[in-house]
């Protein structure tokens, strides 16, 4: 009997994912051990402490470039969309852990208390938030940073429900408005679960199509996959259909149309923090994904999945624009304006060469941050009955508190892509390459809608501003430290990424190469 | 003193101003009001300083400064100034001292904090100057968009009836032209070698088809702007709501960015494509001259209708830029210079009328001269240089265009001097229904309407009318500076002047 050989591994290449596991279940240990009022304190600091190590290792590991166990490529897309979510979800952790704006945070103390009884109502007024937050908070950036880094349909495949889990967990627990978070953890869970069905079936067909290949063993990790789709033997019509499952699965992640219906409801319904956390790292973690599958996995299909993946993207560009139009509620409307964006990176990942690469990379941290902000506003414009999102309790706020309408205003206007912010670098950076590589129909949707888009955001604008305030407009709360901070990160972020992009655009592109 | 970098400072030192005078207390308005004051009269004393350092028989692009921004995609903090763009910085620095005195009083009527007033002004001669003086087109792009930004709130937040509408119009169609253009940007640098140096990018060569494309996504932008037929609906709105002194900038130097653009961008980059859309071009000036002509006569509100005859302005120096003439471009460049003038002092009086009557309605007045007659002589004044009378600026331009046109193109030249009748009409129908005939009883009840002009308002006005008188008579010191920029344009556009016949007859007598 031959002995078993474990495969060599590079646990520093891996060691950002570890930190994040580790502390994950060092957070589980601690629900379970600690006593309940001790359980935020300390929970925090360990989830952000863990973060921040994992983020020191990434920046440890900068000039590593290698594929570990066969199934974690390490390279520099890898450690920029590392780098990138762990920076986000350390803002979102702030915005998180907040329990100064609403007492006991923005999260269910039991959320098995039934919705609305009378216990619910009674731990809604004082009890402080679920600790569990910390850890499946966690668990989901473990499973992004595996997410980006998955050299294999399987390995992502599973990185994918790592992440997506705790995320629909996490959704169903909004302190108040209960029925509705619930209804959206449901949502999201129900579609979600399609989504990776979808995207299990097509690693299915392609694992067959990858046995055509005559001399080599079949498999789904990107190598094989892309020596199949220059050399396979078998029917293209696996390689067709397994291309396109395999991108529904991802393309609902990232809230691309029309794989994109789950995302106002669960937008509006899940906690505003939570919302922010998903607006910024869920869509770095899918469209890291994306980009690894189609440049490195798909890349000899180009000519086919272009078309495809183009209508798609100027279908999530329309879609997005012309809905958020429409929209009435604060969360809504972000969630539209988030899929549009959705839209614009598509382009960006269907430019060819490092430079689209690089062009994504930078609109993903760009729109991460200036989306978190954004969240952090609307978790402070609140009333007796918490958060105000519909619009019309927005009117007249610039005259209630300036300097938040200020803040919001300048985050509008980013989305919206005026110079002078990052949306507007990050729209330059993904449309250059685009038009660059021919994509000129992509580029003519992408501004466009972009005309559509800055309807909504204007009137929000003219809302805050230009009407008078009336009596049902909300006063905004004052922040906590950890609001505060997380608001100045984004805001700051959008204005420096918007006058000084050079530094960013010089580490995209100085990353802007995956290990095959 | 021509190796200091008068354009980058002085694109900075507006904005620096602006957040000294945003900073004040709310509760300090006059102090807000005379640091912004001063500040500008600082830009302009600047400006002049530059202007008599500029060398009339120097190159074509003087102060040229140039820092890096954004090296990845070849992204330049570039400023330089032609002659084109000198007279603008020029007109831009004497406008907004003048505006802002004009609009001393003006924000408290808004209930809003009157520093962040004058601040925003500031920040807008900030984007102004930097649009005319960038020598990067990403960098030239970036001004004019922030551009919008300022003029937006000075609309919404300190204008009068129907703001938010005309704010939200004026954003909104200005950002759609905006994108065109981006998408444009892009393009060009594309094309033209991954370079947004606009030196570089006029020796590109560009295929026929998509340098017709890159110029008409220039052109929309600028159309929007300037604005020409048919996308002219904003400026009425956004005139009529804009509070005087915002809307003195907005069509007097704001919407110049529009032909301005067209001269330094449409035509010098794609030279071929404008020849070739000229003739589309042409068109749409000469209907705008008309259109907007006898819409202004028939506007019962004094803002408006001074937002339509810009309107009709406007056709005439799109006339006058795509003749593709010497004379006729130095025409539409100088009328670009005195229609700021003229238009900027006929916006400021109308403004100080309508402070005083409470009402912009032309039917709300009538006879004013009786009452306030310094006013309404100024207001005179003002109508006539606006339908270019002999003897002040505007006719040295509009009779350039006319002539410079009609070398090359009669039936244009021809119709667009209908357009001077039609001038007459609105102008002279406009000042008799205001201030002349029979006194409005309503008037004499009304406290305003018995203070004529103070020495604040005289202060304002004196300038534009001695420069308008000034510059009607002797023009040298302007033309001298714009001709040779304009015909290195048009050899850009590899077009050269007929040769005047007479000439010929002379020198062959000789």
């Amino acid at each position: 009997m031959t002995e078993l050989e474990l495969p060599p591994i590079d646990y520093a290449a891996i060691a950002p994912i570890l930190i994040m596991l580790v502390a994950a279940v060092v957070g589980v240990l601690i629900e379970a051990f600690v006593p309940r009022r001790l359980r935020h304190p300390v929970q925090l600091p360990l989830a952000l402490l863990a973060v921040l190590a994992a983020l020191t290792m990434v920046v440890v590991n900068a000039d590593k470039r290698v594929i570990t166990i066969g199934v974690i490529a390490v390279d520099g897309p890898t450690l920029f969309l590392q780098g990138a979510i762990l920076a986000l979800s350390a803002v979102a952790l702030l915005l998180l852990g907040e329990r100064a704006v609403e007492r006991g945070g923005a999260f269910v103390a039991q959320a098995a208390v039934t919705a609305d009884s009378p216990e619910d109502r009674q731990q809604a007024e004082n009890a402080g938030g679920a600790g569990e937050v910390y850890p499946l908070t966690t668990f989901a950036i473990a499973g992004m940073l595996i997410f980006v880094s998955a050299n294999d349909l399987l390995t992502m495949f599973i990185a994918l429900e790592v992440f997506s889990l705790p995320l629909y967990l996490l959704c169903a627990l909004a302190r108040r408005r209960r029925l509705l978070s619930q209804e959206a953890a449901m949502k999201y869970f129900l579609l979600g679960a399609y989504a990776s069905a979808f995207f299990l079936f097509g690693l299915a067909l392609i694992y067959g199509f990858t046995a055509g290949l005559g001399d080599r063993a079949s498999g789904v990790d990107f190598a094989t996959i892309n020596a199949a789709v220059a050399n396979s033997t078998a029917s293209p019509v696996l390689l067709f259909a397994g291309m396109a499952l395999v991108a529904i699965g991802l393309l609902f992640k990232a809230a691309a149309a029309p794989f994109h219906v789950w995302t106002p409801d669960v937008y509006q319904g899940a906690p505003t923090p939570l919302t922010g956390f998903m607006a910024a790292c869920t869509k770095v973690a899918a469209f890291g994904a994306l980009l690894r599958v189609f440049h490195v996995a798909f890349e000899g299909a180009r000519w086919d999945f272009t078309p495809v993946l183009g209508a798609v993207a100027v279908l999530t560009m329309l879609v997005g624009s012309l809905f958020a139009v429409t929209q009435t509620d604060i969360k809504r409307l972000l969630a539209y304006s988030s899929i549009a964006n959705a839209g614009y990176l598509l382009v960006g990942v269907l430019a060819p060469g490092s430079e689209g690469l690089s062009g994504t990379m930078f609109y993903l941290v760009a729109y991460g941050f200036t989306v978190l902000a954004a969240f952090a506003v609307v978790t402070l414009v609140r009333d007796a009955d918490g958060e105000a999102t519909h619009l019309s309790r927005w009117a007249g706020l610039g005259k209630r508190s300036p300097v938040y309408a200020s803040v919001f205003t300048f985050i509008l206007l980013a989305f919206a892509g005026i110079p002078l912010t990052s949306g507007f670098m990050g729209k330059v950076a993904v449309f250059a390459p685009a038009l660059d590589g021919g994509q000129v129909w992509l580029v003519v949707a992408g501004v466009l809608t972009s005309m559509v888009l800055a309807f909504p955001y204007l009137r929000v604008v003219v809302l805050m501003w230009l009407s008078e305030p009336g009596d049902s407009t909300p006063t905004v709360a004052v922040p906590g430290a950890l609001t505060s901070a997380a608001l100045v990160i984004g805001v700051l972020a959008t204005l420096v990424l918007g006058v000084a992009p050079a530094p960013l655009l010089d580490l995209a592109s100085s990353a802007a190469d995956f290990v095959r | 003193m021509s190796d200091f970098p008068f354009l980058s400072v002085l694109t900075v030192a507006p904005l620096v101003g602006a957040v000294v005078v945003a900073l004040l207390p709310r509760s300090r308005p006059t102090l807000a009001k005379q640091v912004a004051l001063g500040w500008s009269l600082l830009v302009l004393v600047l400006s002049v300083v530059m202007w008599v350092t500029f060398q009339v028989d120097g190159d074509r692009f003087q102060f040229r400064e140039s820092y890096p921004w954004i090296p990845n995609w070849g992204v330049n903090f570039t400023f330089a100034a032609d002659g084109i763009a000198l007279v603008m910085l020029m007109l831009i620095a004497v406008l907004v001292p003048l505006v802002i005195l004009a609009s001393w009083h003006d924000a408290e009527s808004s209930k809003r904090s009157v520093p962040v007033y004058f601040a925003l002004l500031l920040v807008l001669e900030c984007t102004m100057i930097g649009v005319f003086a960038a020598a990067d087109v990403f960098l030239f792009y970036v001004f004019f968009e922030v551009m919008l930004v300022p003029m937006y709130f000075l609309i919404g937040s300190y204008g009068g009836h129907q703001r938010q509408y005309a704010a939200v119009k004026f954003f909104l169609y200005s950002l759609v032209g905006g994108l065109f253009m981006l998408a444009a940007v892009i393009g060009l640098w594309v094309v033209g070698g991954k370079t947004f140096d606009w030196v570089a990018l006029s020796e590109v060569d560009i295929s026929t088809g998509a340098e017709r494309w890159l110029f008409l996504g220039f052109f929309i932008a600028f159309a929007i702007k300037a604005p020409f037929f048919p996308f002219h609906t904003w400026l009425p709105d956004a005139g009529g709501a804009a509070p005087a002194g915002a809307a003195a900038l907005l069509v007097g130097v704001l919407d110049k960015v529009g032909t301005f653009g067209i001269l330094r961008y449409c035509l010098p980059l794609f030279p071929d494509a404008a020849q070739w859309f000229a003739p589309w071009a042409l068109g749409l000036a000469v209907i705008g001259i008309i259109y907007a002509a006898l819409l202004a006569v028939g506007q019962n509100d004094l803002k408006r209708l001074v937002s339509y005859t810009s309107i009709a302005h406007f056709g005439f120096i799109g006339v006058g830029i795509f003749a593709f003439t010497t004379q006729a471009g130095t025409g539409a460049v100088l009328y670009m210079v005195n229609h700021g003038l003229a238009t900027g002092l006929l916006f400021l009086v109308v403004g100080m009328l309508v402070a005083r009557r409470g009402s912009a309605l032309v039917s709300d007045f009538g006879g004013a001269g009786k009452l306030v007659p310094v006013l309404a002589g100024v207001f005179f004044f003002a109508g006539l240089a606006s339908l270019a009378l002999p003897g002040t600026a505007p006719f040295v331009s509009e009779f350039l265009v006319l002539i410079g046109t009609f070398t090359v193109n009669k039936p244009v030249a021809v119709i667009a001097t209908l357009g001077i009748i039609l001038a007459a009409a609105y102008v002279l129908w406009m000042i008799q229904r205001t201030t002349q005939g029979t006194l409005n009883p309503a008037l004499t009840e009304i406290d305003g309407m018995k203070r004529d002009l103070n020495l604040r308002e005289k202060v304002v006005v004196a300038p534009l009318i001695a420069l308008i008188v000034v510059l009607g008579f002797y023009p040298k010191p302007v033309t001298d500076v714009i001709n040779p920029a304009i015909q290195a344009t048009m050899e850009d556009v590899g077009r050269t002047d007929p040769v005047p016949s007479a000439g010929t007859v002379q020198e062959a007598s000789r």
